[in-house]
């Protein structure tokens, strides 16, 4: 090691990292994409409590939730899970 | 042993709504695969917590994606520590936070402290540390998620890795069917150190392990919370069907969900429902069904331990049963 001798005060408590991982978008992992007959959703948030991503919103003034495409990985577990099955995943070029 | 008052579930009561507005301190941005059970497991724990909170997490898969430098999906203080001594760091943190209190240097009445950790870190290389810190009382909630291996590593088995179950130690082929030893019984050597609260929980259940995680938080003394995770590419099953595996986890009285407060055991109400009506619940084949892991157990010449594992399940829960009416 270096002759700069430091004593344990002045070292660094641990190592820290400096940035929220929600400045990483997971979002263009996915191969299919979540989309919902919005009409139809009943606010049930059963698929905003399992996502995995946090990617599902709520929004409370419409009563409805909204999917955040900058995280969504496309798992599909929301479409599986919906109480009504209002959501469905889809190849987005495919649909086109 | 510490005393505290038991905590009914009406004490906190919320709706869905209330959770989804709460604050996502396990962030989005995080490395884990589509479909990952335990990541929506923290961040339902993460929704659970009172107010200041500390955490520390052993080395697992959840430590890796939450923490890629620079990056970091925490919301509060979260300490990452080795496989062995993830308790004796909740243990060091509590009583630190402890000592600063006593000495005014922390104003805050309540400071949390939850312990994570995986299965590895839990059943196996934590386990010396998990049971030193129960015995010594620390106040702190210690949550294991199990998805039942090493999945981080390339899916070897661990203590965890129920029977059956193929991995890369013990791949299924002509020489055996998976695994052939059995689940270590965690939870109850966990119960056996006499502590005030001890439960399990699966996320598909949201609302009741939310309230499990508040009420390990809030009782005074070790706690100990048993989270079912199911894991989509250690179990080889799809990413889209992890909720529908732990449904039937509990469906199928493989993994019923149960709490101990002050010593008395009462099943939850996911599991109370197969003790009311036993018809309703399903065949472990259900469960099975789908996951690559248990995909052999379909093979003809493997139907004597299917059967036997079924046998191994129903004496499981009416071993339970009992245990919840005669603590
Ligand atoms: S597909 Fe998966 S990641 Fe995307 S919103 Fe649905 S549950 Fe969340
Ligand atoms: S599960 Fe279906 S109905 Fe419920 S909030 Fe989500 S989209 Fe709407």
């Amino acid at each position: 090691m270096s002759g700069q001798e430091k004593s344990w005060k002045e070292l660094m408590f641990a190592a820290v990292s400096p940035k929220p991982s929600t400045d990483f978008l997971t979002g263009d992992w996915k191969t299919f994409t979540p989309v919902y007959d919005k009409e139809k959703c009943v606010g049930c948030l059963q698929c905003a409590m399992l996502c995995p991503e946090g990617a599902i919103i709520w929004n409370a003034a419409a009563g409805k939730v909204e999917f955040n495409f900058n995280y969504c990985k496309g798992c599909g577990i929301c479409a599986n899970e919906c109480r009504v099955k209002v959501i469905s995943m889809s190849m987005p070029d495919k649909e086109e | 042993m510490t005393t505290s008052t038991p905590i009914s579930q009406d004490e906190w009561k919320f709706t869905a709504k209330d959770a989804a507005l709460r604050p996502d301190l396990f962030f989005s941005g995080h490395r884990a695969c589509a479909g990952c059970g335990p990541a929506t497991v923290l961040r339902l724990i993460m929704k659970a917590t009172r107010g200041p909170t500390i955490v520390t997490q052993a080395t697992g898969c959840m430590e890796i994606v939450s923490s890629i430098y620079p990056y970091t999906s925490w919301g509060l203080p979260w300490l990452h520590t080795a496989f062995e001594n993830v308790a004796a760091n909740a243990s060091g943190i509590e009583a630190a936070v402890k000592a600063m209190q006593k000495r005014g240097k922390i104003k805050q009445e309540h400071i949390d402290v939850i312990a994570l950790a995986g299965d590895g870190g839990t059943y196996d290389i934590g386990f010396q540390a998990l049971s030193g810190a129960l015995e010594r009382g620390h106040d702190f909630l210690f949550i294991l998620y199990d998805n039942e291996g090493y999945m981080n590593t390339g899916i070897q088995r661990s203590g965890a890795t129920p029977t059956g179950a193929s991995t890369t130690t013990t791949p299924a082929g002509t020489v055996q069917p998976g695994k052939l030893e059995k689940k270590k019984p965690l939870t109850d050597i966990v119960l056996a150190h006499d502590i005030e609260y001890v439960a399990t929980a699966t996320p598909y259940y949201w609302k009741d392990l939310m309230i499990k995680v508040r009420k390990g938080l809030e009782i005074k003394g070790p706690a100990f919370l048993h989270i079912f995770a199911p894991c989509p590419r250690g179990w080889r099953t799809e990413p889209a069907k992890t909720m529908e595996y732990s449904k039937l986890s509990v469906d199928t009285c493989i993994f019923p969900l149960w709490e101990v407060v002050n010593g008395k055991r009462a099943l939850s109400t996911p599991s109370k429902i197969f003790q009311l009506s036993p018809q309703k619940a399903k065949p472990i084949t259900d469960y099975f069904e789908g996951q690559g892991r248990f995909r052999h157990l379909f093979k003809p010449e493997n139907k004597q331990l299917l059967d036997q594992l079924q046998e191994a399940t129903n004496k499981q829960w009416q071993k339970l049963l009992k245990q919840c009416e005669t603590p």
